[in-house]
């Protein structure tokens, strides 16, 4: 029979190797880990607009370069909703959920079905151009799903009303069930369909059950068997990023060409 | 020699941890719709248990036999992080894949079945055998399984096209079944049924 001492001491000991050993490992491949998150990230952007087929081989210089090609990003002031002036080296730099976490950059959103705490007063939007024409918006968009927060992507035509595209880079929901929202068949169900009413009121919503098509059910999108509250959280957390606070009050300078900085 | 070499071929078919023992079945069907995915998973736990393994019967004499499980636990749940953080490192789209079932590797009864069973009693060296061979008998299942539903549910092998699909222009119409967890169920069950007809002596009685 071993001391008690011995017992405790021998614990201590494991778990402070053990610590080393887990810490050390998530330090130093830490900076190869957000690179490779950045290119996922990139890869969705892409994704969103349909310039990158899920499950395509692709090399991380090739998403460089069809993102460079085809993507401008923008940094957007929600308030108003116009473009803010900085550089491309400020916007590479720019990290909307550190922004979302820092006091002076972002504001307590008010309680809101999709859950989201905080707010930034700035965020980044993606465009897609083609021959210097606007042709897709790309919106960042998060919120609750059953366990996690989802973080994706809206993509908008140049009308601002019809839905070009929706992805999510990064949940914790349960595989199989929730996860779905990653499956490429569900994500096909929303193109097309329309995110806003006739007065400009965010209406897209995920559906119990089955929707129509898009011509019959353009405002709904099929529910996730098993995932009933994921797919509620996605049509909250949609709605809740193109109201007028979000991204609706830079969606309707868009519309009516009263952007700074010449594009749109 | 003779017998690290047992330890690695027993498991393997005569004392399959999946097959035989029925043990870690639920990443069996989980991880197995790709063959890509099965090898990497398989990799993975094979780390793993070579790891705790070592480590469990390297220090055996000194672990405190009331807090033993939850120091072997200790042990594989570090090691399994350090594999998470490795794969989202250099395989990040495959680690994305198997999302949860790389830290689920933690609850993997095989591994934690042999801590406690063989490294708990053996040297380090015979119990690194005993990983290796319960860790390619793990592999062979997932191997075995992830091989035939990715060629009949998606007509491909490591992403590579075999059979045409359909609605590709080609002739080979993709069963369902495999792409789900229940097509696992099938395969493992057939498996276990052409390994009890070849080996007898593992049918037990009823």
């Amino acid at each position: 029979m071993r001391s008690t001492k011995y017992i405790i001491g021998f614990a201590a000991i494991v778990c402070l190797v053990c610590g080393i050993v887990v810490a050390g490992s998530a330090e130093s491949l830490k900076e190869r880990q957000e690179i490779n998150k950045q290119l996922d990230q990139k890869k969705k952007v892409l994704g969103v607009v349909s310039l990158y087929e899920s499950g395509e081989a692709i090399t991380a210089e090739e998403i460089d370069k069809r993102f460079a090609d085809n993507i401008q990003a923008k940094l957007v002031d929600l308030s108003s909703g116009q473009y803010v002036d900085v550089t491309a080296e400020e916007i590479a730099a720019f990290d909307q959920r550190k922004a979302r976490q820092d006091p002076a950059r972002s504001a307590v959103a008010e309680s809101n079905p999709a859950q989201v705490a905080r707010v930034p007063k700035q965020a980044l939007v993606y465009l897609k151009l083609k021959g210097g024409e606007v042709e897709k918006l790309v919106l960042p968009i998060e919120g609750k799903g059953l366990w996690s927060t989802l973080y994706g992507y809206i993509a908008l035509e140049a009308d601002t009303n019809t839905i070009a595209g929706m992805t999510f880079y990064e949940h914790g929901e349960t595989p199989g069930l929730g996860g779905e929202v990653d499956n490429p068949n569900w994500q096909a169900l929303w193109p097309g369909r329309k995110a806003f009413d006739s007065e400009w009121v965010p209406k897209i919503n995920v559906k119990k059950g089955a929707a129509g098509t898009v011509a019959e059910d353009p405002y709904n999108v099929d529910g996730l068997s098993g995932a009933t509250i994921t797919g509620r959280g996605v049509g909250y957390l949609v709605q809740f990023w193109l109201e007028p606070d979000r991204f609706g009050a830079y969606l309707a300078n868009f519309r009516n060409k009263s952007l700074n900085g010449g594009q749109g | 020699m003779a017998k690290n070499k047992e330890i690695i071929l027993d498991p393997l078919f005569n004392n399959n941890p999946i097959a035989v023992q029925v043990l870690g079945i639920c990443s069996a069907l989980a991880v197995t719709t790709k063959l890509e995915t099965s090898i990497v998973m398989s990799l993975a736990v094979i780390a793993v248990m070579m790891g705790s393994n070592i480590a469990v019967a390297a220090i055996r004499k000194f672990i405190p036999p009331s807090i033993r499980i939850i120091v072997q636990l200790t042990i594989i749940a570090s090691l399994v992080i350090v594999t998470d953080q490795i794969l989202k490192a250099f395989v990040y789209d495959i680690s994305k894949q198997l999302s949860v079932f790389v830290g689920l590797i933690i609850t993997n009864c095989i591994v934690m079945g042999r801590a406690e069973a063989f490294a708990m009693q053996n040297g380090a060296k015979a119990s690194a055998a005993d990983a290796l061979g319960n860790g390619f008998g793990y592999s062979i299942v997932l191997l075995v399984v992830g091989f035939f539903r990715e060629l009949f549910g998606s007509g491909k092998l490591l992403g590579m096209s075999v059979f045409p699909l359909v609605n590709e222009g080609g002739w080979y119409q993709p069963n369902g079944l495999m792409v789900l967890a229940p097509g696992a169920f099938f395969l493992i069950g057939i498996f276990i049924w052409i390994l009890r007809w070849r080996r007898p002596e593992l049918v037990t009685a009823d």
